[in-house]
């Protein structure tokens, strides 16, 4: 009996654990073969585009193209910046929103949860022509701001859906605790209620952040200029109509890995992290 | 200097009316407490009086002083949650200096009080650890060390002893009680253990679907309940209530007999019964019987018998321990 129930779990184990490999290898790939072919020749990129570079072919071109190309470490600044500053609003404000929704009754609550969670339905892009018309006349276009603001509206419906399902289940106990200890309603949000939401806080940022850095819709219209590009359009400059220079491309994709990569390290520790317990219960 | 006074509170919420007009008066002291089944309003009543809900119509007065529109840190009040409701982030310390703090207290005061809470409580040897790592007994102890660090006119306990483990429950139960000697602070709790009613209270608040079914003193709602809801809800196991027609009282709908007014006797009583199924507690032996004359009847005996399921039995009700109630459950006396 032992042995069965023992022989089960095994191959049930293995199981998940084959699942989770082949789906880590699918995801993968294209992120190894953009990080191997960035460090060989052109040659040898279409020649064999899966082996790994060699004594022969490999090269750094690409790397020191993308660097030579002076503006790079700016279009990086202007992506993290925008990145950033989109998600320090999308947080602070969708989390706020969403704990005025779970927290207080007032008229139309549902009606205006409703019509927030709207947003996650319409792409945003549908709007193009009306937000760049919005730039225009208040002389946004070619800033920053253009873009924080695009991709706040952007991030804010699906972050306040998810933040205000969390909020909910936020012990009533302990904020009614901090209103009887004279807490203010804001003492209340930031101290007792944001920390133990983090984790969701960090799903949140992570669903938000990628699509930020990775938009080449928005860059492309909003803030085209050489000083606001951000590095998905500071990289179409290698991508030409009958000639692409592949290496360059590569190297600039390699290199716009490093900063979400860490970005997301700093999340997931967060998400790992929880001083929920010993709250309630 | 705690006293407390509810007049005409009503509540709803949409159409649903959860508390239909309470009135009642603590004396400065008294200990109090709201006992009703789930969902008869105590908990949403106890958080009208602490400033959490706002009442859809009627006045609540602590020591004299309208506090309808006053925030609830300014009511002179604290509260003892069911899940203890400490905050995560902060030390034993720094939970129960929060509300000192917030108010603007002299760091001396603050370290007296918490000295003193600490010391009630026997919490010293706790304070710098984080409730995370304090056991269930513990976290609600230092629930109860916040709010009498505050010094309140009114102490609020919203069912404090659910979460914890029935041992514990007695234990805590004897501290709230000491507590209470100790202190003499005015005490509203809410419970739906008649048991923790029974035994604590000075004065026990009945309530049933958002009405105030009597108030009296735990003897007083066992040996003269108001009415039969009253009657079934004081006393464990609940009361008997039988068909009059069936037993032949005259002049009222039903009559009732506790488990424990019982006598019984394998030779003769008023009414027989088979025993359905017998529990044999040692202190105590009950006994389940399906009577032909009056239907179900559980029966309380003291001390160990030696009855068993499908023995056949007669219960006589002791003399002068029978309700009688009217066709609205009102008790005739």
């Amino acid at each position: 009996m032992a042995f069965s129930r023992a022989r089960r779990n095994l191959i049930a184990e293995l199981g998940a654990h084959a699942i989770l490999l082949t789906f880590t290898v699918i995801a993968l790939f294209p992120v190894l073969l953009v990080l191997i072919n960035s460090l060989k020749t052109k040659k040898a990129i279409f020649r064999a585009p899966l082996a790994p570079p060699d004594a022969e072919t490999f090269d750094l071109i690409g790397y020191a193209t993308v660097l030579a190309q002076g503006n790079f470490p700016l279009y990086f600044w202007n992506s993290l910046f925008v990145t950033l500053g989109s998600l320090f609003l999308v947080l602070l404000l969708g989390a706020m929103a969403a704990f005025a929704l779970s927290e207080y009754r007032f008229p139309f609550n549902r009606f205006v949860a409703l019509y927030m969670a709207l947003g996650i339905m319409v792409p945003i892009r549908l709007g193009t022509v009306g937000i760049l018309n919005l730039m225009v006349a208040t002389g946004l276009v070619n800033t920053h701001w253009a873009l924080i603001l695009v991709y706040t509206a952007q991030g804010l419906p699906l972050s306040i859906f998810i933040l205000s399902e969390f909020m909910a289940v936020v012990s009533k106990d302990l904020k009614a605790a901090g209103r009887i200890d004279g807490l203010s309603e804001y003492a209340i949000f930031f101290r007792l209620v944001l920390p133990l939401v983090r984790p969701a806080m960090a799903t949140v940022a992570v669903f938000t952040m990628i699509p930020i850095w990775n938009d080449l819709w928005f860059p492309l219209i909003l803030a085209p200029a050489e000083e606001t590009k951000t590095l998905t359009l500071g990289a179409q400059v290698f991508v030409g109509q009958f000639v692409s220079n592949w290496n360059a491309i590569l190297a600039a994709m390699a290199l716009a890995i490093v900063p979400v990569l860490i970005l997301y390290l700093i999340f997931s520790r967060q998400l790992i992290r929880g001083i929920t317990a010993g709250a309630v219960k | 200097m705690g006293s407390l006074k509810l007049t005409g509170i009503r509540k709803s919420f949409g159409a649903v009316d959860v508390l239909k007009g309470i009135d009642l008066d603590v004396a400065d002291g008294e200990f109090v407490i709201f006992v009703g089944p789930s969902g008869c309003g105590k908990s949403t009543l106890l958080r009208i009086i602490a400033g959490l809900e706002d009442a859809s119509d009627g006045r609540v007065e602590i020591d004299g002083r309208d506090v309808s529109a006053v925030p609830p840190a300014k009511r002179g009040i604290a509260m003892v949650f069911q899940t203890y409701a400490l905050y995560p982030h902060l030390t034993v310390r720094d939970n129960m200096a929060l509300g000192l703090k917030q108010a603007g207290a002299a760091k001396e005061t603050i370290a007296s009080q918490i000295e003193m809470a600490s010391a009630m409580l026997s919490l010293e040897d706790y304070l710098q650890r984080r409730p995370a790592e304090l056991s269930g007994g513990q976290r609600q102890r230092v629930a109860i060390g916040r709010a009498i660090v505050r010094d309140p006119e009114l102490f609020l306990f919203d069912e404090p002893l659910s979460n914890l483990d029935a041992a514990l429950r007695v234990n805590t139960r004897l501290e709230i009680a000491r507590l209470h000697r100790q202190i003499r602070s005015t005490m509203v709790y809410v419970t739906h253990d008649q048991v923790e009613a029974m035994t604590l209270a000075d004065r026990i608040v009945v309530l049933n679907g958002g009405i105030v079914e009597q108030v009296g003193s735990p003897m007083e709602l066992y040996n003269k309940p108001a009415n039969r809801f009253v009657a079934g809800f004081i006393g464990s196991p609940q009361m008997n209530f039988l068909d009059a027609e069936r037993t032949g009282e005259p002049g009222c709908a039903s009559v009732g007999v506790r488990p424990e007014h019982f006598s019984v006797s394998r030779d003769g009583g008023r009414w027989s019964g088979e025993a359905v199924h017998v529990e044999h507690l040692g202190a105590d032996t009950i006994l389940y019987l399906d009577s032909k004359e009056v239907g179900a009847l559980t029966a309380r005996l003291f001390g160990e018998h030696a009855f068993t399921a499908g023995d056949t039995l007669y219960v006589t009700p002791l003399e002068g321990q029978l309700y009688r109630f009217d066709a609205d459950g009102r008790t005739l006396f």
